[in-house]
């Protein structure tokens, strides 16, 4: 019985039909488009850099295995079947290696009149960021 | 970011100066937290000024705790926690907050954060249940890069 998969990546929610939520896929020709990475013959591939992966138990009838592609990735993937969402999070060799580089990522947040500020309109200043909480 | 306050200092070129660290603007808390504010501030001061270096860029990274698989999936528990909440799934969002505190005990972001939506107090009793039980075990609440005591 096929449904509609609510995926949460990225920082971005899209939405796939799959076949069976308990084992979720994703339709080969939307990997691109909603992931940002395409199956060619030497593995995962994003640009000139390719991951090798198990083809074989990363394609099936249904389209790709999330669960084989996020661990080809070292991404972890959390599922909730019952409201046939999934979260997929950021590897944590990805994120180290870019903390580890030292260049912040750019991120922006509202003030307390709703006017956004970026880290990027800062530069050619000292910044110190604060994060605090009321609970 | 596993705790609140956390600093970090960027320079001019957005780059990360100093680390995620501990760091009270003032000694309001001193008594309870054993951290003094003016060691922070006084390099602080002194970085702005030019008169005191922040960190080389192998002191930060030196100074930095990178993510575990563990906590990246803590948090992925979190974001899908966060979705069924927002939709009215308490019930449901549950189980996964709970998972994203197992994995991850030491990130308070995410274990004192969620308590409001969850139906538990951030400020007292349900918060100190689980410090205690953190500190108990041999943990600090508060790790900054360097001990700083009050004195």
């Amino acid at each position: 019985m096929s449904a509609t998969l609510t995926l949460l990546h990225d920082g971005r929610t899209d939405e796939i039909t799959v076949a069976d939520p308990a084992r979720p896929t994703i339709p080969a020709d939307a990997l691109e488009a909603t992931l940002g990475w395409e199956l060619q013959p030497e593995g995962l591939c994003q640009g000139a850099m390719c991951v090798p992966v198990d083809q074989d138990a990363l394609v099936g009838d249904g389209g790709l295995d999330l669960g084989v592609f996020a661990d080809a990735l070292q991404r972890p993937l959390v599922t909730d079947e019952k409201h046939v969402v999934a979260a997929l999070g950021a590897s944590h060799h990805d994120r180290g290696e870019a903390l580890a580089s030292l260049q912040a990522p750019d991120f922006t947040l509202p003030d307390l009149d709703g006017n956004p500020h970026s880290l990027s309109d800062q530069r050619g200043k000292k910044v110190l960021l604060v994060a605090y909480a009321s609970w | 970011m596993i705790n609140v306050p956390t600093i970090l200092w960027f320079d001019e070129e957005g780059r990360i100066a100093r680390p995620n660290d501990v760091a009270f603007g003032s000694n309001d808390f001193k008594e309870m937290t054993g951290i003094d504010s003016e060691l922070h501030l006084e390099r602080l001061r002194a970085w702005v000024r030019g008169e005191g270096p922040a960190m080389t860029p192998e002191e930060a990274r030196a100074a930095q705790t990178l993510p575990t698989a563990a906590e990246q999936e803590a948090r992925a528990e979190f974001t899908l926690a966060w979705w069924l909440s927002q939709r009215g799934h308490a019930e449901d969002a549950e189980p996964h907050y709970v998972r994203a505190g197992e994995l991850a005990p030491h990130d308070f972001t995410i274990r004192r954060g969620t308590m409001l939506i969850r139906g538990l107090d951030p400020m007292g009793e349900d918060f100190m249940k689980i410090v205690n039980e953190w500190t108990e075990a041999g943990n600090a609440f508060y790790r900054p890069i360097e001990p700083v005591s009050a004195s």
